[in-house]
């Protein structure tokens, strides 16, 4: 599979902090690759160097083949093929849905039908009314039309569902596996764990300005090893114990009940778990 | 497959600025009707003849006319940029194959509808109800013309330098407009620029809005009212090098301080 972001040794300091610390990341064409970080850790930082809107002070960086702080015209090229979701913006507010998009397209050299993307978001009732009338929801369905209008190979989304209710982001978790099954490699951003754990082919954590680990999310953290707690009820008591060997152990108690274990469940560390240790270890 | 240009997109750009220019009742009636107001006002209070066959009125409808440029380019811009780079619509271009050229052509063209407009309205204004005539003969009309133009563009470039000076959105009107309203005051808009003190003229004489004043005097009022300036002449070759080397500054300083992100 071909790289469609490489990134070596990548370093930033912004007065005496140093805001990304030597960070290597490689994300492979077709995927859906979520970066996960404490506030301040460098996600932003790293993801804009991505997108080309801040400067690096040293590495090696390249975006579908091109490197995002080249100078001059090469960059509308590159653009064409990518499309970004920012954080929450609020502009355009006086013009529809619509318009905004239809527009946006005229940027483009091969954009995707307005009309067929407001409809993949699910804005089509809302196509003809005017930006600020929308909703938290609304409104970040739009930024996501944005863009994806010029059909683009390579989709960031900063946070794409804050604010969004259950539905909506369910809703949206589809919408983001159709474009990433219509070809297109998705590099996201967010504070959700589920969210990750839904969507992610790889998680990467990053710390400090340094990534920490990458993994799908079922083995972030030596996750899908790890000791299974199993958990039932024996009598007036409830006993549980941490096992490396869950099957086993569950057929011994099955015997020993003669049947149904009382209450029985068996857990793994939830990706939330996980990540806190990860980032505790790493933070304080 | 679309194949945009630069100046195709900035066509668009400035089709969709017109758009939500009109769609923003506020900035349409401060921006056109404000003027008017003001011409209403001062018209009416200070109707006293000044010159032979020249009144205050008509004097005023000339300062306003010029006022126009620097309202629909200057002030216009450098208040909606610092809000357009507040609300992230700024980097939301940064972010797509836009050419920054286009935005800047989007822009331009707003300023020139809207300032066409203003100027229009200002000099129907000023024929119907102050006895302003209107320019006689092609080379007024060229003199006109080219004073917009150049006026215009000047007003432009410097409302993209100036839109960095605000430090918020919220805040550009409140920096951008006393600027503007003193510029006004010195440049003899509100009152005769030769009876202002010597060392307002004096500081007036470097901004290109006194220039563009006397220019629009210079088109609007009789020839004989040029013994009535300062140099007793209408000095409309000065006046256009004036308004040229501001655009060369403006043009310089924007090109080299514009940010598209809130820093």
């Amino acid at each position: 599979m071909s790289k469609v972001i490489s990134v070596s040794q990548l370093r930033k300091q912004y007065g005496q902090t140093q805001a990304i610390d030597g960070l290597d990341l490689e994300i492979e064409q077709g995927e859906i690759f979520a970066i996960l970080g404490p506030n301040g850790a460098g996600k932003t930082t790293t993801v804009e160097i991505l997108e080309g809107f801040r400067s690096r002070d040293s590495g090696d960086v390249k975006v579908l083949g091109f490197d995002p702080a080249t100078k001059g015209g090469a960059g509308q090229q590159w653009r064409d093929r990518i499309g970004i979701v920012l954080q929450s913006t609020q502009d355009a507010g006086d013009l529809t849905v619509y318009e905004s998009v239809s527009h946006f397209a005229s940027y483009y050299k091969n954009p995707k039908d307005a009309h067929e993307v407001i409809e993949l978001v699910g804005l089509s009732e809302k196509s003809d009314a005017l930006g600020r009338t929308l909703s938290g929801g609304q409104r970040r369905r739009l930024d996501v039309a944005l863009g994806i209008i010029g059909s683009p190979e390579l989709i960031f989304l900063d946070e794409p569902t804050t604010g969004f209710d259950p539905e909506a982001r369910r809703a949206f978790w589809q919408l983001i596996r159709r474009l990433r099954d219509e070809g297109a490699t998705i590099v996201l951003t967010t504070h959700y764990l589920d969210e990750a754990e839904a969507l992610a082919d790889r998680v990467a954590v990053i710390v400090r300005g340094k990534i920490v680990e990458i993994a799908p999310p079922a083995e972030l953290g030596g996750r899908a090893t790890s000791l299974a707690t199993i958990s039932w009820r024996d009598g007036a008591q409830v006993r549980s114990e941490k096992s490396a060997n869950p099957t086993q152990r569950v057929t011994e108690l099955s015997a020993q009940f003669s049947g149904e274990i009382p209450e029985l469940s068996i857990k793994r560390a939830s990706l939330e778990d996980i990540y806190l240790e990860m980032i505790g270890g790493q933070h304080e | 497959m679309n194949n945009p240009t630069a100046l195709s997109i900035g066509i668009q750009r400035g089709k969709l600025e017109i758009k939500q220019f009109m769609r923003q009742r506020e900035s349409v009636v401060f921006t056109m009707a404000f003027p008017l107001i003001l011409l209403a006002i001062f018209g009416s209070v200070f109707s006293n003849t000044i010159a032979d066959g020249v009144t205050f009125s008509q004097y005023f409808v000339a300062g306003m006319i010029a006022s126009g440029l620097v309202n629909t380019g200057f002030q216009q811009l450098a208040i909606m940029i610092p809000m357009e780079r507040d609300f992230g619509t700024l980097k939301r271009l940064r972010g797509t194959p836009m050419p920054a050229s286009s935005y800047f052509i989007g822009k331009a063209i707003l300023v020139t509808v809207s300032m066409l407009v203003q100027v229009a309205l200002l000099m129907a204004a000023g024929v119907a109800f102050f006895g302003v005539n209107l320019p006689t003969g092609v080379d007024k009309w060229l003199l006109l013309v080219a004073l917009l133009i150049l006026g215009s563009a000047c007003s432009t470039v410097l409302g993209i330098a100036f839109s960095n000076v605000p430090k918020s959105g919220r805040g550009a009107s409140a920096v951008v407009s006393p600027v503007v309203i003193v510029l006004q005051f010195f440049s003899g808009v509100f009152f005769i620029f030769t009876d202002l003190p010597q060392w307002m003229q004096q500081v007036a004489a470097i901004f290109p809005l006194k220039w563009m004043t006397q220019g629009a005097r210079s088109v609007f009022l009789p020839d004989s009212f040029a013994t009535r300036e300062v140099a007793g002449n209408w000095e409309t070759g000065r006046t256009f090098a004036i308004i040229a080397a501001w655009l060369v500054v403006g043009l310089i300083w924007a090109i080299r301080s514009f940010k598209w992100e809130r820093a």
